[in-house]
C-alpha cells in the first residue's frame, strides 16, 4: 500500500492545483457576482429600473390637453380626433416641462400634410389622399383646411 | 450599400465577422489534433506514436489562442467573465465556457504534464538559470520518476485520454450546436451541424499535425517515419470521406425537401458563395485532397512522392476546412431572413475585426507551438519502460 | 484529534444557523419601489395590435421612436415595409427605404395588391433571443417586455443571430445590443409608446392582455389575426389584423 502511495503520490499535486484554482474561482465569484441576480429571472433586477429611468421626449397628448384644451375640443369635433398632438407638432416633453421658456416651432405645412395625404397605391383606398401637385394649384394646405378640424 | 433585393433594415450589416470564422476553425484543430493523439494512446495505433507529443502540443497551442478572436469581437470584453459568474444554462455559448475550462485544465494540461513529467524533472536538474526555475515549477514539487511511478502515469494518462475523447467531441460539437440550434437561420439550423463540425474538425486537426510533423522533421533534418505518415494519411483520408459524405447528405436533403428557404439559399450559393463554397471548399479543399489521398491508398508511390502528396493534401485540407467555416458563418448572414435579398461582407484590413488581426491570430498558435516545442521537446520518447 | 458525536452535531448546527443568517443578511433585493410607485409588474402583460388596413406608411412611428429612444442613424427599433404583391406571391416587391424614416416615395402601380406592414420587436413569450443570451443580459420582464440590460450585455450578438424577425441591432457607440423596449419608460408611467402616440390612424395600439377592459380582447375575438412567422413558435405578442400571407 505504502509503495503504491509512494509511486502515485505525485498525482495529488495537479489535483491540488486544480482544486485550488476551483476554490479561487468560487471565492472571486461570490465577491463579484451581482447581488440579487436571479430574483425575478435570469437577470439583474436593476435592469428593470435602468430601462424605466429613461427621460421622456414625447409628452403624450394627455399632457398637451391640460393646457391646450380648446385646440383639443376643436380636434375632437373633426376628422383628426384620433391624431395625437405630437404626431404633427413633434416631441414636446421639453416644452411641457417649461411651457413659457421653450416655445415649439410650428410644423412646416408644405411637407407635413403630404406625408400622410399624398396619393399612394399602397395606402388604404378609404383613406383621404390627393395628388398634392394637382390638388391646390400651389396653395398651402392650411389655406383651405384648418389643421385641427380639416374637413371642408 | 451592396444590398440586392430586400433585407430587414437591421440585417444589412453582418454581425459575426471573420474572427467568428476563425474561432471554430481553431477549436476544430484542437479537437482534431487531440483525437489523433488518442489514436495511439487509447486505440493502440502504434504507428502514429511519433506524432503523439506533437499532437498534444499542437492542441495546446491552438487551445490557448482560441478565446482571443472572441475577446476581440465582443463589444465589452471586460465583461466576458460574466459567462462564468451567471451562465445562462439555456445558452450553448455559456456552457461552452465551462467545457473550454474543463478541457484545458483537466484534460490537456494534465495529459501534457503526465506525458512530459520525466523530461521536466530531468530538465529541472540539468538546466540553468531561469529555465531551471520554470522546470522546477512545472514539476509541481515532485521528483519521483521511478519506473513504477511512470507506469502509474501511463495508466492515469490512459484514463485522461479516454475522458478526453468525449471532451474533445463536446469542445467542438458545442460550437456546431451554437450554430445548429438557431432556428431563425435556415442555413445553420440542422441537427447535422454538430456532427459535420466535428468531423471537419478532426479532418483539419489530423491534417495540421501531419503537416507540422513533416515540416518539423524537415527543419530538424531528421528522417520522416514513413510508417507513421502513411498511417496518419490513411486516417485523414477516412475522416475526410466521412466528413464529405455528411456534407453531401445535408446538401442532398436540403435540395430534395426544398423548403421555403431553399430557393434563396440556392441562389446565394450560385452567386455570392460560388468561389468560397464550390471552388475553394468543395473542389480545391475537399475533392482534390481526397483524390490525392485515395491515389496513395490505391497505388504504390515512392516515398518522396507520397511525402509531397501528403503535404499538399494537408495544406489543401486546411484551406478547405477554413473555407467551410467561412461559408457557414459568413454565408449564414449574407441572405435575408425574409428570403428576398442579399447583402455583402467587406472584410476590412486594419480594424479590430479585420484581416490583419485575423492573420495575426492564425500565426500566433504557431509561435506558441514553437515556444512549447522549445520548452517541452517532443522529439525524445520517454516511455515508462525505459529506465 | 478526537471529537465526540455530540460535539460534532452541536458545532455543525451552529455553523448551519450562522451561515443561513449571514446569507439572509447579506442578501439585498433590487432597488425598492419609491413611495409614489403605483406600477406593479404583476398586473400587466404587454403586447401590441397592428391593423394593416389602417397603416398609411407615413413613417411617423419610425421617426418618433428614433427621437424618443435616441436610436442611432441607420439602425431601427421599428420600421415599416411596403409590399406590392402580384399573383406570383413567391416574389413580392418589398421595400423599406431607410426603414421608412422619411416615409415612402409614392407607389404608383395599380395592378398589384399593395399595403404597408409596420414591424417591431414581437416581445415573444418563448423568446429565442433570450434563450441564447450567455449571461442573462436580455430577458422577458415580469410584465412581458423583452428588455436588454445595458450594463451587463457583452455585445456578443448571439441574440441578433437568434431573432427570426431582425429586430435587434448592435449599438455602434454603446457596443451593446439594442432593440425596441416597448417604451418601457413610458408604459410604466401610464403613457403609451412613442410609435403608438404618433400614429395618426391608430394602426398601432399598445395593449395590456391582463387588463380585462383592454380593446385587445375584442380585437382578438372579432378579427382574423396573425403573428409573424408563426412556424417559429416564438409566442409573439404583436398581433396583426388582416396580414397577407405573402408577408415574411
Amino acid at each position: 500500500m505504502s509503495r503504491f502511495l509512494r509511486d502515485s503520490g505525485h498525482l495529488i499535486r495537479p489535483a491540488l492545483v486544480l482544486l485550488a484554482g476551483l476554490g479561487l474561482f468560487l471565492l472571486v465569484r461570490s465577491a463579484v457576482i451581482p447581488k440579487a441576480f436571479g430574483q425575478y429571472g435570469h437577470y439583474r433586477p436593476a435592469a428593470l429600473d435602468l430601462n424605466r429611468q429613461k427621460p421622456l421626449v414625447f409628452a403624450g397628448q394627455g399632457t398637451c390637453i391640460e393646457c391646450h384644451d380648446d385646440q383639443a375640443k376643436t380636434r375632437a369635433a373633426g376628422k383628426h380626433a384620433h391624431v395625437a398632438c405630437e404626431a404633427c407638432h413633434g416631441a414636446q416633453a421639453t416644452h411641457a416641462a417649461d411651457p413659457l421658456g421653450l416655445k415649439p416651432t410650428l410644423p412646416d405645412v408644405a411637407t407635413l400634410c403630404a406625408r400622410c395625404h399624398e396619393k399612394d397605391a399602397a395606402k388604404p383606398k378609404t383613406f383621404p389622399q390627393v395628388v398634392t401637385a394637382e390638388h391646390s394649384g400651389g396653395a398651402l394646405c392650411n389655406t383651405c383646411h384648418q389643421p385641427h378640424n380639416p374637413h371642408l | 450599400m451592396g444590398v440586392d433585393g430586400f433585407m430587414y433594415p437591421n440585417e444589412v450589416e453582418l454581425q459575426w465577422s471573420l474572427l467568428i470564422v476563425l474561432y471554430p476553425y481553431i477549436t476544430g484543430l484542437v479537437a482534431g489534433a487531440f483525437i489523433l493523439a488518442s489514436l495511439e494512446r487509447v486505440f493502440k495505433v502504434e504507428a502514429v506514436r511519433p506524432t503523439y507529443r506533437l499532437a498534444l502540443l499542437t492542441a495546446l497551442a491552438f487551445l490557448l489562442v482560441a478565446p482571443l478572436p472572441l475577446q476581440l469581437h465582443l463589444g465589452h470584453p471586460e465583461r466576458s467573465f460574466e459567462m462564468y459568474l451567471t451562465p445562462h444554462r439555456s445558452s450553448a455559448m455559456a456552457m461552452f465556457g465551462f467545457v473550454y475550462l474543463w478541457y484545458l485544465t483537466v484534460v490537456l494540461l494534465v495529459e501534457v504534464w503526465l506525458e512530459y513529467r520525466a523530461d521536466i524533472v530531468a530538465f529541472a536538474q540539468s538546466r540553468q538559470g531561469i529555465q531551471r526555475w520554470i522546470y522546477k515549477i512545472l514539476t509541481l514539487g515532485s521528483n519521483n520518476v521511478s519506473p513504477a511511478s511512470r507506469r502509474i502515469d501511463d495508466k492515469v494518462g490512459y484514463i485522461v485520454t479516454v475522458v478526453g475523447i468525449p471532451s474533445a467531441f463536446l469542445l467542438h460539437g458545442y460550437v456546431g450546436f451554437i450554430f445548429g440550434s438557431v432556428k431563425a437561420n435556415p442555413w445553420w439550423s440542422t441537427p447535422l451541424m454538430p456532427i459535420v463540425f466535428l468531423f471537419s474538425a478532426m479532418t483539419s486537426g489530423i491534417a495540421a499535425v501531419l503537416a507540422l510533423y513533416m515540416i518539423s522533421m524537415k527543419l530538424r533534418k531528421t528522417l520522416i517515419d514513413m510508417r507513421c505518415v502513411d498511417t496518419v494519411a490513411k486516417y485523414l483520408f477516412y475522416m475526410f470521406v466521412i466528413d464529405f459524405s455528411l456534407e453531401m447528405l445535408d446538401l442532398v436533403q436540403r435540395t430534395y425537401e426544398a423548403d421555403e428557404s431553399f430557393r434563396s439559399l440556392d441562389f446565394m450559393v450560385h452567386t455570392r458563395l460560388w468561389t468560397s463554397q464550390v471552388v475553394i471548399q468543395v473542389f480545391l479543399g475537399t475533392l482534390l485532397p481526397i483524390t490525392l489521398l485515395a491515389a496513395t491508398q490505391l497505388w504504390k508511390f515512392t516515398e518522396t512522392l507520397r511525402r509531397r502528396l501528403y503535404l499538399l493534401a494537408s495544406v489543401l485540407t486546411l484551406i478547405g476546412i477554413l473555407a467551410m467555416r467561412w461559408n457557414v458563418v459568413i454565408g449564414g448572414q449574407l441572405f435575408s431572413k425574409s428570403f428576398l435579398g442579399y447583402t455583402t461582407y467587406k472584410v476590412q484590413f486594419a480594424t479590430r475585426e479585420g484581416l490583419l488581426p485575423a492573420l495575426a491570430l492564425l500565426i500566433l498558435p504557431f509561435v506558441l507551438f514553437f515556444v512549447l516545442v522549445k520548452l517541452l521537446p517532443p522529439w525524445q520518447d520517454s516511455k515508462p519502460t525505459e529506465a | 484529534m478526537e471529537i465526540s458525536r455530540r460535539e460534532l452535531l452541536t458545532q455543525c448546527s451552529r455553523l448551519l444557523i450562522l451561515t443561513a443568517t449571514a446569507a439572509k443578511a447579506l442578501e439585498k433585493t433590487g432597488t425598492p419601489p419609491g413611495p409614489d410607485d403605483t406600477y406593479h409588474v404583476a398586473e400587466h402583460w404587454w403586447g401590441m395590435i397592428i391593423d394593416i388596413d389602417k397603416c398609411i406608411g407615413c413613417g411617423n412611428c419610425v421617426r418618433a421612436c428614433s427621437k424618443e429612444n435616441q436610436v442611432p442613424d441607420g439602425y431601427f427599433r421599428t420600421w415599416v415595409e411596403r409590399y406590392q404583391v402580384t399573383e406570383d406571391r413567391e416574389h413580392p416587391l418589398v421595400e423599406s427605404p431607410n426603414g421608412a424614416i422619411n416615409g415612402f416615395p409614392p407607389a404608383t402601380r395599380e395592378d398589384t395588391k399593395s399595403f404597408y406592414v409596420p414591424k417591431l420587436c414581437n416581445h415573444c413569450v418563448d423568446s429565442p433571443c433570450v434563450q441564447v443570451c450567455p449571461v442573462g443580459a436580455t430577458f422577458v420582464s415580469p410584465d412581458g417586455v423583452v428588455l436588454v440590460d445595458p450594463e451587463y450585455c457583452l455585445g456578443c450578438r448571439y441574440c441578433v443571430q437568434a431573432c427570426p424577425y431582425g429586430c435587434r441591432y448592435y449599438h455602434p457607440e454603446k457596443k451593446i445590443v439594442d432593440k425596441c423596449t416597448l417604451c418601457y419608460h413610458r408604459i410604466t408611467k401610464g403613457l403609451t409608446t412613442a410609435c403608438c402616440e404618433s400614429c395618426p390612424t391608430g394602426a398601432r395600439q399598445l395593449v395590456d392582455l391582463k387588463n380585462p377592459k383592454d380593446p385587445v380582447h375584442e380585437f382578438l375575438r372579432n378579427n382574423k389575426v396573425q403573428v409573424l412567422k408563426p412556424q417559429m413558435a416564438t409566442g409573439s405578442k404583436v398581433y396583426y389584423k388582416n396580414l397577407d400571407g405573402s408577408v415574411r
